[in-house]
């Protein structure tokens, strides 16, 4: 019985076979049959599942590219018994090979990915989409066929060239055309030497490998022509890199700022030494983590506004747990710094854990709205999109804190009080209030500040331990009681820090950067801005 | 007057219940528990990944005693906190053996960790089970290690890489602590002995908790641009993975470009992290909670029960030590005492079925074997394993790569040493 089945599968799949190959186009001499790849493609060993992919791609069979982006997606199934194929879309099962449905097919298992699939895959698709309608998706395609460096595409990628209207996409196929030329060991000298120069147009970390391989060409004016290329484009790179260390610095600067810029008000201004300041931003962190979960459960259609969203519960949040501390415990301890100190730092373990009790030790997952993910080229400077916000986030809650400060009824009374409290009193100002919000608007300003760091690091219940020492780094650097002071500190230290990393390491770089603040501060005491008059004596 | 007489009354006959009922439950205690000392962090820096390893031990000890105990006793967990605090490991572990007279400890996360307790065991004599992958370079008569050696981690990793993705340039990339110098440093000369050219190898270490990766990325962009295949061998502690891995996908390196590969992220790790961008790159553990075994789907079927929450993963540590926890079951029931030496002289020997469908042993050097699984991560936060070894690769105490530590051998069974030089034949190091 069992051997009729076998016997009667065998015959279907011959049958098959033969009504397919009847179907497809006269083949070509060199072109496998799609049922060759089929076959290789039901397996468990990676090496067959790649082998078949690179002949789907060559069989030229019409539904390559559908089981291609099923593979990739994992919707790619089979049956170990038979080779059957089959693609999910949903709850619903189709035949790869024919497109027909197969209701109730069972004892199927996806076919498995790895890196060299996947390598695979990207190569084999690149080459069937190089004639896609859309421009983006040939785009895509050709630079997925400069990576594969395959010389089988040429004809593929020379058809799509002289059809290219769009100039961008047109010089990539151009520079995978000179790519795959280059690795192809028949070209000859003339067109060899084309394609170097199209290279060094290029002129990227990819094309340098190109040419670095081609050390050992036979052709002395190849050797000679990808000896200056690589010259040419390492100069290039080496301006670049330091071009591209300016905006990490920029990058870490504005992290920095943010980190710092809540402590310039608490401590800066108000002279309180907040141990407590990192736990602001955790709490901020924590604030965008629940809105985020909100979002997800209730309205997953507005998961990209969450962040700004966030940002006023998260000033909220961190600014009246902020009043409540200096409420109930610093207002009883001004002019005692040490005790301020210890009580802070002790208020900063309890947050930890009051936190780690109710969310738990582990990291908790904040995601990225589509506008924070990738990356742009700018003149072959890749600029990160969430590091490019960040910046400009940095930015936007300095100028707002300083026009809090310099043009609101608030920030003249803060500054009266910071500057002479007994007369601010005498002019009928509630001093003790003043003092409250001050320290709520601080907590507030690191509340936000979490908002953008659950962007770039974890949101655990040490988040806020991390960045507490730089902060403190920070203003002081830039002068006790000085925004500007602590801007340029925050950009100086970031800039010097990136350009000192790639020489000296991280470890050492910090190193160097520590030593460089406690001889600085040897200097002058007061930080890079120092106030001057009466308010250094109060 | 007499209400206030009858409730006086009635308080002192609560009150008297009371203290005659707890009585009572220490005498019973205190006759036929055997204890057992559970000293992992539930607060600080190292909570994240030790206050799982408290749960599952709870979890194997309640297991055992629905069993019926050991020796006819049951057992009781005595649970305490050092607070990721390295001396505080110290002073809990001497409170743990000295006043709760536990008869074997399950603890410590951290090299350091272990490294403060160590003196502790050796003074008052007592049995430590270590869980975690570590550098290896030790072999202590009290310590046992349920964790990887470099040899059952690192090593077949890095074999992995040069055989199926056929990679020729190396980043060895690592925070700077005790644990990824060691690992480095043996991947280092084992590269060289496979024929690698030292500027084909680039090592590098960030402070921990390392949250701006961009430079390094940058960097290791870079470096995998000189037309060979190149991966990243990843020794990157804790909390400093997310960033990076975050780098790598906005900076648009994939794992089809470099691949990363893994030896301190696991399950629990990416529960936190959004894994897409993670799709592809690759960890080396001994246990995957993927891994399809019956063992290892009861285990898991036990653990979400236990924590009544079905979606808390297991990952490899907790693998290590429910293979730890069975070992010593098995040997204080070989040595019908729960005497330490008469346990240590026990365990050697001792086999245990791991959860991933093979037998582990406990060797004469104190470590044990272990299969290598190479898994991808998933985008479900899960690995697919795409490759294991053969068989149980035996732990090395001391690496054979490395010159100081080449000759140096440990036997606690025939030669009763932990660090025997074979060729000055002594007991005592290089």
């Amino acid at each position: 019985m069992r051997r009729c089945l076998v016997l009667l599968i065998a015959a279907c799949c011959a049958a098959w076979s033969l009504a397919a190959a009847a179907q497809s186009p006269p083949a070509g001499a060199g072109q496998p049959s799609p049922e060759a790849a089929y076959a290789r493609l039901a397996s468990d060993s990676y090496g067959d599942i790649e082998a078949g992919i690179a002949l789907l791609a060559a069989s030229g069979d019409p539904r390559a590219g559908a089981v291609l982006r099923a593979l990739a997606d994992n919707r790619l199934l089979f049956r170990p018994d038979d080779r059957l194929l089959a693609i999910r879309d949903g709850a619903a099962l189709t035949d790869a090979r024919t497109g027909a449905a197969l209701p109730g097919a069972d004892g199927l298992k996806p076919v498995r990915l790895n890196n060299r699939v996947r390598r695979a895959i990207d190569a084999a698709q690149g080459s069937l989409n190089l004639l896609a309608p859309d421009a983006g998706t040939r785009r895509v395609a050709a630079d997925a066929v400069f990576k594969a460096r395959d010389t089988a595409v040429l004809p593929a990628l020379d058809a799509a060239l002289a059809r290219e209207s769009d100039a961008g996409v047109k010089r990539t196929m151009q520079e995978a055309r000179a790519a795959a030329l280059l690795a192809s060991p028949g070209t000859p000298e003339g067109e060899r030497l084309g394609a170097v120069s199209v290279l060094q147009a290029r002129g990227d970390s990819e094309a340098l490998a190109i040419l670095r391989g081609l050390s050992a060409d036979p052709a002395a004016s190849v050797r000679d022509a990808a000896a200056r290329g690589v010259t040419g484009i390492e100069t290039r790179m080496a301006l670049m890199a330091n071009v591209q260390n300016a905006w990490y610095g920029v990058s870490l600067g504005s992290v920095l700022l943010l980190a710092a810029i809540g402590l310039a008000i608490t401590f800066g201004v108000m002279g309180i030494i907040n141990m407590a300041h990192g736990e602001m931003v955790m709490l901020g962190a924590y604030t965008t983590y629940l809105v985020q979960e909100l979002i997800r459960q209730n309205a997953p259609a507005l998961f990209g506004w969450s962040l700004p969203i966030a940002i006023p519960l998260a000033f909220l949040v961190a600014g009246a747990v902020g009043i409540l501390i200096e409420r109930v415990v610093i207002r009883h301890l001004y002019g005692r710094p040490l005790e301020t100190l210890l009580a802070t730092w002790g208020i900063s373990l309890i947050l930890q854990q009051a936190v780690r009790s109710v969310f738990g030790p582990s990291n908790r997952e904040v995601g990225a709205p589509s506008y924070m993910a990738g990356a742009f080229d700018l003149f072959g400077l890749s600029i990160t999109w969430g590091r490019l916000w960040i910046v400009v986030f940095a930015l936007a809650v300095f100028l707002a804190l300083n026009l809090i400060l310099k043009a609101t009824s608030f920030g003249l009374k803060t500054r009266a009080v910071t500057q002479n409290r007994r007369m601010a009193s005498a002019m009928g100002i509630r001093t003790p209030w003043i003092d409250a919000f001050t320290f709520g608007l601080g907590s507030g300003i690191a509340g936000v500040a979490g908002v953008a760091l659950s962007q770039i690091d974890n949101v655990s219940p040490n988040l806020g331990q991390g960045y507490i020492i730089d902060s403190f780094l920070v203003v002081v650097f830039g002068g006790v009681g000085n925004l500007w002071g602590t801007l340029v500190a925050a950009l100086t230290l970031g800039v010097a820090n990136k350009f000192l990393e790639p020489y000296a390491g991280a470890v050492l770089g910090k190193i160097l950067l520590l030593v460089f603040i406690i001889l600085f501060i040897q200097k002058r005491p007061r930080g890079l801005f120092a106030l001057k008059g009466r308010a250094v004596e109060a | 007057m007499n209400m206030t007489w009858k409730g006086w009354l009635s308080r002192a006959t609560v009150a008297g219940g009371l203290a005659l009922g707890t009585l009572a439950a220490t005498a019973a205690s205190a006759q036929e528990t055997i204890k057992v000392g559970i000293l992992h962090s539930l607060s600080g820096t190292m909570a994240i990944s030790e206050t799982t390893l408290k749960d599952v031990m709870l979890m194997l000890i309640d297991e055992q005693n629905k069993k019926g105990g050991v020796l006819g006793k049951k057992l009781e967990a005595v649970v305490v906190d050092p607070a990721s605090n390295w001396p505080l490991f110290a002073e809990k572990a001497r409170e743990l053996i000295a006043k709760d007279k536990v008869s074997a400890v399950f603890g410590c996360w951290t090299s350091v960790s272990r490294k403060s307790v160590l003196p502790v065991f050796k003074e008052l004599n007592s049995i430590l089970f270590y869980p975690v992958q570590y550098e290896g370079e030790e072999s202590e008569r009290n310590v046992f290690y349920t964790g990887a050696a470099p040899n059952q981690q690192a090593i077949p990793a890095v074999d992995y890489l040069m055989k199926e993705e056929k990679v020729q340039r190396w980043v060895l990339e690592g925070t700077d602590y005790v644990y990824p110098r060691t690992t480095n440093k043996i991947l280092e000369a084992y590269l060289k002995a496979k024929g690698v050219k030292p500027e084909d190898i680039s090592i590098n270490y960030t402070p921990f908790g390392q949250s701006d990766w961009q430079t390094r990325v940058a960097a290791i962009k870079s470096f995998g641009s000189a037309g060979k295949k190149t991966a990243v061998v990843s020794t990157i502690n804790g909390d400093a993975n997310v960033p990076f891995y975050k780098e790598l996908a906005n900076q648009g390196l994939k794992a089809t470009d470099i691949p990363v590969v893994a030896f301190s992220v696991g399950e629990e790790e990416l529960a936190g992290i959004d894994t897409k961008p993670l799709l592809g790159h690759l960890a080396a553990w001994n246990y995957f909670m993927s891994i399809d075994t019956p063992a290892n789907k009861a285990f898991i079927k036990q653990w979400h029960d236990f924590t009544k929450n079905p979606k808390r993963v297991t990952n490899d540590p907790m693998e290590a030590h429910y293979i730890g926890f069975n070992m010593w079951v098995k040997a204080v029931e070989k040595a019908g005492t729960i005497e330490p030496d008469k346990v240590i002289a026990a365990l050697p020997g001792t086999k245990q079925d791991n959860l991933t469908g093979g037998t582990s042993e406990m060797l004469a050097n104190h470590h044990i074997t272990k299969p290598v699984f190479i898994g991808e991560i998933k985008d479900n936060g899960q690995f697919d394993v795409v490759w294991k070894t053969d068989g149980l690769i035996a732990g090395d105490a001391w690496s054979k790569e490395l010159d100081g530590s080449k000759d140096l051998e440990a036997d606690w069974v025939k030669l009763n040493c932990g660090n025997y030089n074979t060729k000055t034949k002594k007991c005592g190091g290089a």
